[in-house]
């Protein structure tokens, strides 16, 4: 029973953690938002890596998903979902934003 | 059988307390994952629909004038409370902890996420006030037709935590409902995924290009 | 929006019937109309006028309708496909009729034309390839991986549910109100509320969310079955062809069905909230809508033809009596084929005005596809090359897609060019591609494995020479019908169009409806071929269950199968694991002791979600909005008193097993086995004589 309650202790260490690690990147996202305005590409560009950063936590420590090899099933079908989101998301917006320049709608 | 249970579901499962549960719960959790992915697949076309249509405000009003990042910032660590909630809720239910400790954190996340709810009601309310209507553009559709999808889904998760509570009264923690559980977890994460992208892109990604 | 008096019944009135057109203005556009819906209700009312007098209800209820057995609904969704289908090849043949009539306007209205373009291809899409296609993997995989029946079986159920109650959409919209006239891609800003404001698009949207969440669900379904519940043994390398085409075909579904679901609700959220989504106005973009509706299009071609290569892969081994030549290289195309299918979209709108880089790319990606499905066709060749071939009707269906289809993907190619894309986009150059492709790929397939495997679903045997009636008829009435429409399409006749002047077109016309009477016979001899077949069955019966002395699992067991498939779960060392079975002589195995069989009970969740979602739709789509509210909050609730519902399995005891099973295998040991000369003969009752060369 001892194995059990260290085991326990250790999963809901890890929970806390993500828990933490995700609040911390939210507050660094909002700061940066209050502090430098969000008007320019550079600080959008660190509040995408930070919403970046903030999935990964979120997957690792919420979602236990790892690179161990019984994580692997899920591993495998979300590089896929991803590859595939990255086809369609990626290819709508070159698509419609090429569309929109041709057409003079200004966008982006 | 008496096997020591390898982790043969990863990520979130129920573990070595509940061998049975467990492995009737593989193949059902497997499937709610590929679920999740089609349904991941429906935000992230949403998402480009939003991202083509940032510019189309067409002369209504747009990100500066009608988002609240106060409330957004309430509403985010309320969600992120939620996913701390369910995963003690997860752990209460794995390590065989008393029930009421499972109620507990089960019943923890459904007022924060009633309370998400209502700070996201009202902000479209107060946006609404400001002309941010639907109807207005394309833009304000793109926006209704994505961050309330989001709310719909957190609304059922709500739903679905309700219609658990009453079956865990009636008929005990069977595999079935620990089965249940082990999704509506996984569903109550996914969510929360999907609400980083909406403040990543719609909020923050609106209020740089719109 | 249009203001319209809606009262307790919404927009419905009696104009929406069509025999208030015929009674204000009778004509020939009135009469087909008429006719069209006469044949619906009658049609029902014969239907439930045979189930009273024959007192089938309680049977239909008991043993179909709340079953959750994969194999009793796998044959209920091909039912309901060739239902469908006789449908859908009627209309084609009075748009070649309307089309032959010569250089002028026709006998039918430009309305009543585009209603019947619309349907045909919503039809033949939605309700007879895709539940033509599920339907069969429905019935085969769980016995081709050797596995009692699919991951979610109840889900299943649903899934058909709500495929029948959005094909019985389409069935209304002929006698209440008009279908949509904005052909099967409902094309915005013309399907919008501003444009169209009539009750046509929206019976397109709801049967196409409604089906489309059925078919979701089918796709994870099936994915899961197969990646899950394969017999101990099964790796994914000893997977028959057919089972690796369908899970590419699932998780094609599971990807790809999400933008049509997104793109049909967005264009509900335009017509019905007056959301800008692809209006003209405020911001508005139609463009988003043909960009979102291709994102699943395409994978959706590869998602109905996957299968049916699938199909042939089996039908070829069999029928050459020998192992699927390049079984690696199959694979590989199959998975190749399933995720290029996500890269090559734009195809479908080259002349949209994007720049000339973007369409290169996409061009270049879709010429590319062309490399796996040549593979697929040469491997194809090689495993008829020296085989023992019999010219049985599936082979004879096979054979003709090797040709025909070539032709079909060739062109493809030619239309992947762009700069040739610009001259024929929009012309029955097009049309006569993707019929090219869609009959002898996909139908063609999905007859053979009709012809194929019935014997496995009921005991008995098709009649051959309907069959090859019917091969024929399809085979020169296809050709008949569809070469005629690249010359015309070079020619520079656009689709769809009810008129048309230039009398140079005018032969093709007339041969190409000939070729759809030839159509229209096949699917006739395809009815009296069954017929003649329950007719005859005393001497077609295979209850052994081997009559083509077959390969993979599924020929391993009784004909047709118990509910439980099989009474032990096989162990696999092969991967034509039945076919190896047989040439060490190790088939047939007594088991050494039988296990009580959990299998799903019945439930009635999929027929009241069948009909709740038909009451749903019908409410949406003529604003009853009391009704539509009604309906949402019950379908919620009977989803949740579902889930309260926790006895959902049944015992079968080991001791009923053995008794069948023995009884079984006391009739393979008493039974002759036939050599395959005698294949089609009586003689032939399902157990196969090994071949020569290994009878030792």
């Amino acid at each position: 029973m001892d194995r059990r309650a260290d085991l326990h202790k250790r999963e809901r260490r890890r929970y806390v953690i993500g828990y933490g690690g995700s609040l911390l990147l939210t507050l660094a996202v909002f700061l940066i938002a209050h502090r430098y305005g969000i008007e320019t590409k550079g600080v959008y560009l660190s509040i995408g890596l930070l919403g970046l950063a903030q999935l990964v936590v979120q997957l690792v420590y919420f979602l236990h998903i790892d690179r161990r090899r019984s994580s692997r099933e899920d591993l495998d079908l979300i590089l896929f979902s991803t590859l595939v989101l990255l086809i369609i998301i990626g290819g709508t917006v070159w698509i419609l934003g090429n569309l929109a320049i041709r057409m003079h709608l200004q966008m982006m | 059988m008496r096997r020591a249970p390898t982790q043969s579901y990863p990520g979130i499962n129920l573990g070595e307390g509940h061998a049975s549960a467990h492995k009737a719960t593989e193949v059902v959790t497997f499937g709610f994952w590929v679920f999740l992915m089609s349904d991941l697949v429906y935000f992230g076309l949403m998402f480009a629909i939003y991202i083509t249509m940032i510019d189309a405000q067409a002369g209504g009003p747009g990100p500066h004038e009608l988002f609240d990042l106060k409330s957004i910032f309430a509403q985010t660590l309320i969600l992120l409370t939620s996913s701390l909630t369910v995963g003690l809720a997860m752990l209460a239910l794995k390590y065989n902890l008393p029930r009421a400790r499972i109620v507990l954190w089960f019943g923890v996340t459904l007022v924060l996420g009633l309370s998400f709810l209502v700070l996201e009601i009202r902000d479209f309310l107060n946006m609404a006030a400001q002309g941010g209507i639907p109807q207005r553009s394309g833009f304000l559709s793109a926006f209704y037709g994505l961050v309330p999808l989001h709310g719909l889904h957190v609304a059922s998760g709500c739903l679905w935590l309700i219609v658990l509570g009453i079956q865990l009264r009636m008929f005990g923690l069977t595999d079935l409902l620990m089965s249940r559980m082990v999704r509506l977890a996984l569903f109550w994460h996914f969510l929360d995924l999907i609400w980083v992208g909406i403040i990543t892109i719609v909020y923050f990604g609106g209020l740089t290009y719109g | 929006m249009t203001s319209v008096e809606t009262g307790i019944l919404g927009r419905l009135s009696w104009d929406a019937l069509p025999i208030t057109g015929l009674i204000r203005a009778p004509d020939a556009n009135e009469i087909i109309a008429n006719a069209a819906a006469g044949i619906v209700i009658v049609g029902a009312l014969t239907v439930l006028f045979l189930l009273t007098w024959f007192r089938l209800w309680s049977p239909l209820w008991r043993d179909w309708l709340t079953s959750a057995d994969h194999k009793k609904i796998g044959i209920m969704y091909i039912v309901f496909a060739i239902v469908m289908l006789a449908r859908g090849v009627l209309e084609g043949v009075v748009m070649r009729a309307q089309q032959a009539a010569g250089p002028g306007d026709g006998f039918l209205k430009p309305e009543h034309f585009a209603e019947l373009f619309s349907t045909h291809g919503t039809i033949m899409i939605f309700f007879v390839a895709v539940p033509f296609v599920f339907g069969v993997a429905n019935y085969l995989v769980p016995l081709m991986i050797g596995a009692r029946d699919v991951a979610f079986p109840v889900i299943n159920q649903i899934s058909l549910g709500l495929t029948v109650s959005s094909g019985m959409m389409l069935m209304v919209s002929l006698v209440v109100g008009e279908f949509s006239t904005g052909g099967w891609t409902a094309y915005p800003p013309y399907t919008g509320a501003a444009f169209n404001p009539g009750v046509g698009p929206d019976y397109w949207i709801w049967a196409i969310v409604v089906s489309g969440v059925g078919t979701t669900l089918t796709g994870i379904n099936f994915a899961v079955t197969i990646y899950k519940l394969r017999a101990p043994g099964m790796k994914f390398m000893r997977l028959p062809m057919y089972c690796w085409t369908i899970i590419c075909s699932s998780i094609l579904i599971v990807f790809a069905m999400p933008p049509l679901g997104v793109a049909a609700l967005l264009l509900a959220a335009d017509r019905y909230l007056d959301f800008h989504f692809f209006t003209n106005d405020l911001g508005g973009n139609m463009m988003n809508y043909a960009n979102l509706f291709w994102l699943f299009g395409h994978p959706e071609v590869y998602l109905l033809v996957l299968p049916a290569y699938g199909i042939y892969s089996e039908v070829f081994a069999t029928f050459s009596a020998k192992r699927l030549y390049g079984y690696n290289s199959l694979v590989i195309a199959t998975m190749s084929i399933a995720v290029l299918s996500f890269t090559v979209w734009l195809h479908h709108f080259f002349t949209m005005g994007q720049s000339a880089l973007i369409n290169a790319v996409f061009g270049i990606a879709t010429m590319l596809i062309a490399i796996p499905t040549g593979v697929k066709v040469y491997d194809w060749m090689a495993t008829l090359y020296r085989g023992r071939i019999r010219f049985s009707v599936p082979m004879l269906y096979g054979l003709a897609f090797l040709m025909l289809f070539v032709i079909g993907g060739l062109s493809g190619v030619i239309l992947a060019n762009p700069t040739i894309d610009y001259q024929v986009h929009n012309t029955l150059f097009l049309v006569a591609h993707f019929h090219n492709v869609l009959l002898p790929g996909v139908l063609f397939a999905l007859l053979a494995g009709y012809n194929y495997w019935f014997p496995k679903a009921f005991g008995f045997r098709l009649n051959e020479f309907w069959g090859r009636v019917s091969v024929v008829c399809w085979t020169v009435g296809f050709l008949l019908t569809f070469m005629p429409l690249y010359f015309v399409g070079l020619m520079g006749m656009p689709r769809r169009s009810y008129s048309w002047e230039d009398p140079s077109f005018h032969p093709y016309m007339i041969i190409a409806v000939i070729g759809a009477l030839v159509i229209t016979c096949g699917l006739f001899s395809i009815l009296i071929q069954l017929w003649v077949s329950i007719r005859n069955r005393e001497k077609t019966r295979a209850p052994i269950g081997d009559p083509w002395d077959g390969r993979t699992l599924e020929w391993s067991i009784p004909s047709p199968p118990p509910p439980y498939n099989f009474a032990i779960i096989p162990e696999v060392t092969d991967r034509d694991n039945f076919a190896a079975a047989k040439e060490r002589a190790a088939a047939y195995p007594k088991p050494e002791a039988y296990e009580d069989i959990e299998m799903p009970r019945n439930t009635g969740i999929g027929f009241i979600l069948c009909v709740l979602s038909g009451v749903w739709m019908f409410a949406l789509v003529w604003w009853i909005w009391w009704l539509a509210l009604l309906m949402t909050i019950t379908i919620i609730l009977a989803i949740i008193i579902w889930s309260f519902d926790t006895s959902t399995e049944i015992i079968i005891p080991a001791e009923e097993v053995r008794k069948d099973h023995e009884a079984w295998l006391d009739l393979v040991h008493s039974t002759a086995a036939v050599d395959r000369d005698y294949e089609i003969a009586p003689e032939n009752r399902g157990l196969a004589r090994p071949d020569m060369e290994v009878v030792t």
